[in-house]
C-alpha cells in the first residue's frame, strides 16, 4: 500500500504529459465563434456600391452562402482575393461580403481593380455588424445556411486547401439539407 | 512547397499582427458620466480578454477589436447595463474565451473547486504524517529534550 | 570560419557530456576509482567547449556576420554593441545555447566546489547533469542551431525585436536560466542520493547551497522580468499571470519550498523522501516551463515564436527526466522510518505546513496555467483563465501562508514549551491586527479588506522575524550577542523581511493606484492624486536606431516643481514597430508614470498619468530576498569538509538515523 502512494506522483505526471502532448496539436488561436447554429445578427446597413439602399439580415436568408469580412486595410484579403474570384466563378454558392470598417470610395477602388467576387456587399462602416458577428479580424467567413443560420465560422484567409479540405464537405452538406427542406 | 509558402505567410501575419498588438499603449480620452462608472468599466475591462491577441484584456491592447470592445463596454457602462447584461453581450459574440474569469459551471468545477481540493488533501497527507509522527513518540517513552540531546550524544559515540 | 568552430566546439561539447554520463557511473559499478574521477576532467572540457562555443556565437554578433541565420535575425549593424552581446540569448536559438551553457557553468562548479563531498556521490551528480544536458544539446543541434548559416548573405540584419533593447533584458533571461537550470543542480542531487540510496541529512546538507544559489537567480530573474513589464509595456502593470510568468513562478514556489524543507532533512533527518520530491518537482517545473514557452500549446504575450516539432521535442525530454525520475522515486524513495520525532506545536509542524501551502499554491497556479489546454484537449470548447482567477484563489493561499510564516522561525523544533509560544504570539498578532485594521483608514479613507490583510500580514511578518532574530542573538545570560547569528540565520531574517516588503508593496500598489487617460499638449495641465501635470511640449528625439516622439511634461506638487517627465513614442527603423517608452518618476513611497499614446490633433496626444503608490517595494522586496538567500547560501558550515565531524545537530540525526 504505501509503496502504490509513491507512484502517485508519476501517474499524476503521466496523466498531465498526455494533455500536454494532445496540446501539441491544439491551435490555441483558433477560437469557435459562438455563433454558430445562431442566426445572423439583425441588421440594416448601405449596400457597399450604393449609397442610401439599405438592406438587412432577412437579404441574406434563403440560399446557403459564404458571408465574408474583408477590407481594403486587411492584407491576408489581399491574399484571399483571387481565390474568391475563382470561387465565385465556379457559381457553387453566392459569396456575400461584408466590407468592415472601411471607407467606401477605397473599398469601391479595389473591387474595380482587382475583380468583385462578392453577389452583394454590405458596408459596415463602423463595423457594428462586424461586432455582432464576433469578428475579432479580417478576414473571417461565415457559412450561412439556407434559414440564414451561422453554421461555421473560419477566420483567417481561404485558400484552395482550406475550401477542399474543410469549407467545400460543409457547402455540400448544407446544400443537401437545403434541398430536402425545398423538397418537403 | 506551396503549403511552406502558406505556413511562413501566416507566420508573416502573425508577426504583423503582433507587431502592431503588443508594443504601443493603448491611451484612452474616453469621458465617463461618473468616477464610479469610470471604476466599474475599467475592472470589467481588465477581466475581458482581447479575442484577437496574444493573451491581453481589452485595456492593455492596441488592437481594433480590443479598442472596439473596449469602447463598447465603456458605453455600456455609461447606459447603466449591469455587469452580467454586459459580460452576456461580450459572450454571446466571443464565445466564453473572453472571459479572464471563467463562469462556475460543469467544466469549470474542477478549476474552481481544484485549490480546495487541493487544500484538503494536502491538509491530509499531513495530518496523517503529524500524528504518525506523534503516536510513534508515545509508544516509545517520553524524552524530554535534554534527554534526547543525551541520547544523541551517546549514539554518537558509539557511532564513531 | 568562426561559426563552424562554434559548432563544432559545441559538438565536442556533446561528446564530453556523453562520455561523462557513461564513465563515473560505470566507475561506480565496477568500484573503479580511477573511472570515476575522469568525472572531473570531462566536466571541465565540456564546460570550456560549450564556453568556447558560446564566445564564438557572440563574436558573430561583435563582427556583424549576417551569414549566420541568427545574427542576420536577431542583429543589425545599428545595434549598440551591448545589445548585439545580449542577442546571444535574445531568441530561441541562442538562448538554448546560453541554457545548455549555464548547465555546463553550474557542472563545473559542482566539480570546482565539491571538495568536501564525497567522491563518488559527486560523480553522480556531475553524470546526471551530464545526461541532461545531452537531452538539451540534441534538441539544439538536431532542430534550432544557432550557427546555421544563411544564403545568399544578407546585407544587413533583421534587427533585435525593440522589446528586447532594454538593460532588464540584457540581464533578465541569463538570471532566469541560471536559476531554471540551477534546480537541475538539485535535481541531479536528488537523483544521486536515490541511486545511492543514501537520503540523508548529509545529502541535503550537500544540496542546500546549491538549492539556495538557484532560488537567489531565480528570484531575480523574476524580480528582473516584473521589473522590466513596469516600466516597457507601458501599462504600469508588474504581474499579469501569464503563462510565461507562471512558468517561472510555479519553480519559484517549489523552490522555496525545497529550501525550507532541506532545512529540516538537514538538521533533523525528516521529511526526505518529500524534499526528494520537491527537488524533481522544482526541476520538472522549470523544464515545463521551457515547454510552455517554446511550443506555443498557450497563448502569451511574450513567448518564443511557436513551433509544434520543437514542443514535440521538450516533451519528449521532459518525459524522460521527469518520468524516470519519478519511477526512480517510485521504488528507490526511503522507506525507513523517519528518526526525527515531533509534536503538533513545533518547528517542524509549520514548516510542513508552510510547505503545503507552497506546494498547494503552486498547484494552483499550474492548474489555472494549464486548465485552458485541458479543457480543448477534451474537446469542450476554449476558456481563458486570467489575473481574476488567480487573485482570487491564490491569494488567500498565500494569506494564510504568510500566517504560518511568522510562527515558523520562533518556534522550537520537536516541541514547543507550553506557554512560551503563546507569550510570544500574543503582542505581535495584536499589534499586526491593529496595524492591519488601521491601515486602509490611513492610507485611502475606507475600509479594504484586502489592504486590512495584506498590511496586516506583512506587519505580523515582519514583528515575528524581528522576535525570531532576538530568540536567536540572546544569550542565556540577558545580553544580546551579534556573534551567535550565522549567515544562515541572518539570510533567512533578510529573506523573510524581503517578503514582507514585497507584500506592502503589492498590497498598496493594487488597491491605491490612480490612473487617468487624458488628451494633453503644450499648456495643457493635469491633476493626479495632488501633483500638477504640465504638458511643455513636445520634442523630436533621434537615437541610435530608432527616432522618437518625446513629451516634456513637468510635474508641480503644490506649486513647487518636482520632476521633468519624458515619456517616447518611438519608431524603430528597421522593424518598423511602434514601441512606447514610459517616462517615469520615482520614489521610495510612489512613482509617476506617464505614457504616450496616439496623437489626437497636430499638437495634442492621448496621454496616460499614473500613481503608482510604493511599487518600489515589490522589488526592493524581491533585493532582500536575493540577499537573503546569498547569505544563507554563503553559510561556512557548508564549506567545512563533511568528514570533519562536529557536534552540529545535523550531524546528531544524521548518526541517529545510521545508528
Amino acid at each position: 500500500m504505501k509503496k502504490l502512494v509513491l507512484f502517485l506522483p508519476l501517474v499524476v505526471f503521466l496523466g498531465l504529459g498526455v494533455f500536454l502532448y494532445k496540446g501539441l496539436f491544439l491551435n490555441p488561436q483558433k477560437l469557435d465563434s459562438a455563433l454558430e447554429g445562431k442566426p445572423i445578427p439583425t441588421f440594416e446597413l448601405e449596400v457597399l456600391e450604393k449609397s442610401g439602399e439599405t438592406l438587412t439580415n432577412e437579404t441574406l436568408k434563403g440560399k446557403v452562402s459564404l458571408l465574408n469580412v474583408w477590407a481594403t486595410w486587411c492584407p491576408s484579403c489581399k491574399y484571399e482575393h483571387p481565390f474568391l474570384m475563382t470561387l465565385a466563378r465556379k457559381d457553387i454558392l453566392p459569396i456575400y461580403g461584408i466590407n468592415y470598417r472601411d471607407e467606401r470610395a477605397l473599398a469601391i477602388r479595389e473591387l474595380s481593380r482587382e475583380g468583385n467576387p462578392y453577389a452583394i456587399n454590405i458596408y459596415d462602416h463602423n463595423g457594428r455588424l462586424g461586432l455582432d458577428l464576433g469578428v475579432y479580424g479580417a478576414p473571417e467567413s461565415f457559412l450561412v445556411d439556407h434559414k440564414g443560420i451561422i453554421r461555421y465560422r473560419y477566420a483567417g484567409p481561404i485558400d484552395s486547401r482550406v475550401w477542399k479540405e474543410t469549407l467545400y464537405p460543409m457547402v455540400q452538406e448544407l446544400q443537401a439539407e437545403a434541398a430536402k427542406d425545398g423538397a418537403s | 512547397m506551396i503549403k511552406m509558402l502558406i505556413k511562413s505567410f501566416s507566420a508573416l501575419v502573425l508577426l504583423l499582427s503582433m507587431a502592431s498588438v503588443v508594443n504601443a499603449t493603448p491611451v484612452d480620452t474616453y469621458e465617463f458620466k461618473s468616477p464610479e462608472n469610470q471604476k466599474r468599466a475599467l475592472s470589467l475591462a481588465h477581466s475581458l480578454r482581447c479575442p484577437q491577441c496574444q493573451n491581453q484584456n481589452l485595456i492593455d491592447s492596441n488592437s481594433p477589436v480590443a479598442q472596439d470592445l473596449r469602447l463598447e463596454v465603456f458605453e455600456m457602462v455609461d447606459e447603466g447595463k449591469n455587469d452580467d447584461e454586459i459580460v452576456e453581450f461580450m459572450t454571446s459574440r466571443y464565445g466564453e474565451f473572453v472571459l479572464y474569469k471563467p463562469r462556475m459551471e460543469a467544466k469549470t468545477y474542477v478549476l474552481w473547486l481544484g485549490p480546495i481540493g487541493l487544500l484538503i488533501f494536502g491538509g491530509f497527507i499531513g495530518f496523517l504524517f503529524i500524528r504518525k509522527q506523534r503516536i510513534a513518540e508515545t509508544n516509545t517513552d517520553e524524552l524530554t529534550s535534554e534527554d534526547q540531546q543525551e541520547l544523541d550524544r551517546l549514539l554518537k559515540r558509539e557511532t564513531k | 570560419m568562426i561559426p563552424e568552430l562554434g559548432h563544432f566546439s559545441l559538438i565536442i561539447g556533446v561528446a564530453f557530456a556523453m562520455l561523462l554520463a557513461i564513465v563515473p557511473l560505470v566507475g561506480v559499478a565496477r568500484k573503479d576509482q580511477y573511472l570515476v574521477r575522469y568525472a572531473w576532467p570531462l566536466t571541465y572540457g565540456m564546460f570550456f567547449f560549450i564556453l568556447f562555443s558560446v564566445i564564438a556565437l557572440g563574436y558573430s554578433f561583435a563582427v556583424d556576420d549576417f551569414s549566420v541565420a541568427y545574427v542576420a535575425h536577431h542583429s543589425n549593424s545599428e545595434l549598440p554593441i551591448f545589445f548585439k552581446i545580449a542577442a546571444v540569448w535574445g531568441g530561441h536559438e541562442g538562448s538554448l545555447l546560453f541554457w545548455v551553457f549555464s548547465l555546463s557553468a553550474w557542472a563545473a562548479a559542482v566539480a570546482l566546489f565539491s571538495k568536501g563531498l564525497e567522491e563518488v556521490f559527486t560523480a553522480r551528480v556531475l553524470a546526471v547533469l551530464a545526461m541532461i544536458l545531452i537531452g538539451f544539446s540534441l534538441f539544439m543541434l538536431l532542430t534550432s542551431s544557432p550557427f546555421e548559416r544563411l544564403f545568399p548573405i544578407p546585407m544587413e540584419g533583421r534587427d533585435l525585436n525593440p522589446m528586447l533593447q532594454d538593460v532588464g533584458l540584457i540581464f533578465h533571461p541569463p538570471m532566469l536560466y541560471l536559476g531554471y537550470v540551477g534546480f537541475s543542480v538539485s535535481f541531479a542531487f536528488a537523483i544521486a542520493a536515490l541511486m545511492s540510496g543514501r537520503l540523508d541529512s548529509a545529502w541535503a546538507r550537500w544540496s542546500r547551497p546549491w538549492t539556495l544559489a538557484a532560488w537567489v537567480f531565480l528570484t531575480g530573474g523574476i524580480a528582473l522580468g516584473s521589473w522590466w513589464a513596469y516600466y516597457e509595456l507601458g501599462w504600469g502593470g508588474w504581474w499579469f499571470w501569464d503563462p510565461v510568468e507562471n512558468a517561472s513562478f510555479m519553480p519559484w514556489l517549489i523552490g522555496t519550498a525545497l529550501v525550507h524543507s532541506l532545512i529540516v532533512t538537514e538538521k533533523r533527518g525528516a521529511f526526505r523522501n518529500w524534499t526528494v520530491l520537491l527537488s524533481i518537482f522544482a526541476f520538472s517545473l522549470s523544464l515545463l516551463g521551457t515547454f510552455i514557452v517554446r511550443s506555443g500549446v498557450l497563448t502569451s504575450v511574450h513567448s518564443f515564436a511557436a513551433d509544434p516539432s520543437r514542443g514535440m521535442f521538450i516533451l519528449l525530454l521532459l518525459g524522460l527526466a521527469v518520468g524516470g525520475s519519478l519511477t526512480l522515486f517510485a521504488f528507490r524513495a526511503s522507506e525507513m522510518k523517519s528518526p526525527a520525532r515531533f509534536q503538533l506545536k513545533s518547528k517542524e509542524t509549520m514548516l510542513l505546513v508552510c510547505n503545503l501551502l507552497l506546494t498547494v499554491a503552486c498547484g494552483t497556479v499550474l492548474l489555472g496555467t494549464l486548465y485552458p489546454l485541458l479543457i480543448d484537449a477534451l474537446g469542450m470548447g476554449k476558456i481563458s483563465v486570467g489575473p481574476p482567477y488567480f487573485n482570487a484563489v491564490f491569494v488567500p493561499i498565500v494569506l494564510v501562508l504568510f500566517g504560518f510564516m511568522g510562527i515558523g522561525p520562533v518556534i522550537r523544533w520537536k516541541k514547543s514549551k507550553d506557554g512560551e509560544l503563546k507569550r510570544q504570539l500574543l503582542i505581535p498578532a495584536v499589534i499586526a491586527s491593529v496595524v492591519g485594521l488601521a491601515a486602509p483608514f490611513l492610507a485611502g479613507g475606507e475600509f479594504n479588506i484586502w489592504v486590512v490583510f495584506g498590511i496586516g500580514t506583512a506587519t505580523w511578518v515582519t514583528i515575528m522575524t524581528f522576535r525570531a532574530a532576538y530568540n536567536m542573538v540572546k544569550t542565556k545570560e540577558g545580553p544580546v550577542d551579534m556573534a551567535r547569528l550565522g549567515r544562515s540565520q541572518l539570510g533567512m531574517i533578510i529573506a523573510h523581511l524581503g517578503i514582507a516588503v514585497s507584500v506592502v508593496g503589492a498590497t498598496m500598489v493594487s488597491n491605491y493606484s490612480i490612473e487617468k487617460s487624458v488628451r494633453m499638449g503644450p499648456g495643457i495641465s493635469q491633476e493626479l492624486a495632488g501633483y500638477t501635470f504640465k504638458y511643455i511640449e513636445t520634442k523630436n528625439v533621434v537615437g541610435p536606431n530608432y527616432t522618437a516622439q518625446q513629451g516634456q511634461i513637468e510635474v508641480y506638487q503644490d506649486d513647487e516643481y518636482v520632476t521633468l517627465l519624458r515619456p517616447d513614442r518611438r519608431q524603430y527603423n528597421v522593424r518598423t514597430m511602434d514601441m512606447t517608452e514610459a517616462g517615469i518618476d520615482w520614489g521610495l513611497f510612489r512613482d509617476l508614470y506617464v505614457t504616450m499614446g496616439d496623437p489626437i490633433s497636430r499638437t495634442e496626444f492621448a496621454v496616460r498619468l499614473n500613481y503608482k503608490p510604493f511599487v518600489r517595494w515589490l522589488w526592493f522586496g524581491s533585493i532582500f530576498m536575493m540577499v537573503g538567500g546569498f547569505f544563507a547560501a554563503s553559510d561556512k558550515r557548508y564549506r567545512i569538509k563533511a568528514k570533519s565531524t562536529d557536534t552540529k545537530a545535523a550531524d546528531k540525526s544524521d548518526k541517529l538515523a545510521t545508528a
